[in-house]
């Protein structure tokens, strides 16, 4: 019953935002192109990498491009939900209108999390499927049930790491009000997710699987996408995933216990 | 004594600015950090061996990526995003009755912010030099004149082409989808992620011809030391300020011409 409200809602949610945004039809179009773009030049840098080496971090260019892939579907997700919502908690706290966010008889979290949506982000997401398609296709991957459930398990379980990454950086804006910048940073830093892991220095490794767990979001699903990935890495990033879900989620709520409204 | 005018309202101007910068110095710090991208893929550079096929040491490359990141710190634009805003909120329309083009206002806040960006700068780069002892060095006198000449001019060509998209704002509400658009090429072709050296060699052919490479490549290689074209890397990007101011121009009082207030 619960979950069928949220459910109707969220349709609500999808028609209010879909309707605003395709006012600007030119500005959509401008988003596919760039959305383009922003591929063909990721390949064209990954190509110069490649251009005197067989392998980088031992990876193959076919291969690396699967993580690009990969990266592309996680950026268009980005754009679609989590940067248009998540930079409007900043607006929200800034302006004082949680108050209305709190006071509606549905999840806080929920509310922000999914109210708007941004249509051009899709492009970027079919650019990533049909990115990886073609990655199956010149890698020769064996598609099978077993692959399709490890590779959709793996590839959510980054969806949801990325959100609470981006949800734990807006919660901070309770305290410190603008954190515009901070997303910025957490952008650069995701950034490194286009290129596989093994090709940075240990040292990078390390800091970007244990304190920013970036390594996670785009170099397993792509191992599984390989056939090279080990039990235990599938079921490492499920716990992670698990456990930030988990702890953006008391975030919030811990964080909602020092809201006092704008100007108070 | 107009030319003291002059002078008067320029200081007035940096001296406001500068102080509404240092209001936000963790926003600035926070920002200064995102620029780190060029040590990432310094990392990948070297840890991967890439240099070898291209010509230039270790030593050379992370000084010519230290270089590429303090360009970029000193020549980050965002004008069309301050504009955009302050035409939708309606805050253009105070500006224009003013005996000043608002767009000296934008100037003196970018000027105003690099200031304040500099000591955030530095500490970055301290901290590269720890982790890297063997690049520190130190330019000569002149060089380094020529390069904070070179850096200003490649941050007046980003400033001038991001006010004429702002001054898209007229026709369009959403300008800043289209500087997104430019940024992508100017990322991956003005040598951020890797030096335009390095580019193959169908690229190489016309690049010098765009005013990309001239945006970081030329003043990090001019700061860094390595090989580079001084008097016609500066001339070209003189010649891309004159082709692009009377276009400012032009567009600017078109623009004017067309602007209606908000609600009218």
């Amino acid at each position: 019953m619960n979950l069928r409200k949220y459910l109707k809602v969220y349709k609500k949610f999808l028609h209010t935002s879909l309707a605003s945004e395709l006012e600007y039809k030119t500005n959509i179009l401008v988003d596919l192109i760039t959305a383009i773009l922003s591929l063909i030049g990721s390949i064209f840098l990954l190509s110069i990498f490649f251009q005197n080496n067989g392998y980088i971090g031992g990876w193959k260019f076919e291969q690396a491009l699967i993580i690009q892939g990969i990266y592309t579907i996680l950026n268009g997700i980005t754009n679609t939900w989590f940067n248009p919502n998540l930079t409007e908690i900043v607006k929200h706290i800034r302006e004082g209108t949680l108050d209305f966010v709190l006071l509606k008889p549905i999840d806080s979290q929920f509310f922000i999390s999914l109210k708007k949506l941004n249509p051009s982000g899709f492009l970027e997401i079919l650019l990533g499927f049909f990115l990886l398609f073609f990655c199956i296709r010149i890698n020769q991957i064996n598609v099978n049930l077993s692959f399709l459930t490890l590779s959709l398990i793996t590839i959510s379980c980054s969806i949801c790491i990325l959100y609470s990454l981006w949800f734990f950086i807006s919660t901070t804006t309770i305290w410190f009000v603008k954190t515009w910048n901070a997303i910025e940073v957490l952008r650069s830093f995701l950034y490194i997710g286009r290129f596989p892991l093994n090709s940075f220095s240990f040292s990078l490794r390390i800091f970007f699987s244990v304190f920013i767990p970036i390594a996670f979001i785009t170099t397993i699903p792509s191992e599984v996408f390989l056939g090279l990935s080990q039990l235990w890495k599938i079921l490492l990033e499920v716990i992670v995933a698990t456990v930030f879900l988990i702890s953006s989620r008391k975030f919030w709520l811990f964080a909602l216990k020092f809201y006092s409204s704008a100007s108070s | 004594m107009k030319s003291n005018l002059i002078n008067h309202k320029i200081i007035t101007l940096l001296k406001v600015q500068y102080s509404n910068m240092l209001e936000y110095r963790v926003e600035i710090a926070l920002w200064a950090i995102s620029g780190i991208i060029p040590f990432f893929m310094l990392n990948i550079w070297t840890n991967n061996n890439l240099n070898e096929s291209i010509d230039i040491s270790d030593v050379m490359l992370s000084r010519y990526f230290l270089c590429a990141f303090f360009v970029r710190q000193f020549s980050v634009v965002w004008v069309v995003f301050s504009f955009e805003e302050d035409s939708l909120m309606g805050k253009v329309s105070p500006y224009l009755i003013q005996p000043l083009n608002p767009f000296f206002r934008y100037f003196a806040q970018h000027l105003a912010e690099q200031i304040t960006r500099f000591p955030f700068a530095i500490i970055i780069a301290f901290f590269f030099f720890i982790f890297n002892p063997e690049s520190i060095w130190i330019p000569n006198l002149g060089i380094l004149f020529l390069s904070i000449v070179s850096t200003f001019l490649s941050f007046l060509i980003q400033f001038l082409i991001q006010s004429i998209v702002a001054c898209l704002c007229f026709w369009t509400e959403r300008a800043s989808s289209i500087e997104r658009l430019l940024f992508i090429p100017t990322l991956f072709l003005s040598g951020l992620l890797a030096p335009v050296v390095s580019f193959p060699a169908y690229v190489k052919t016309w690049i010098y011809l765009t005013p990309f490479p001239y945006l970081i490549d030329f003043p990090a290689n001019l700061l860094s030391g390595n090989a580079t074209n001084i008097s016609g890397g500066l001339s070209m990007q003189i010649l891309w300020i004159f082709l692009l101011f009377p276009l400012f121009k032009k567009i600017w009082s078109e623009g004017t011409k067309k602007y209606t207030a908000m609600g009218s």
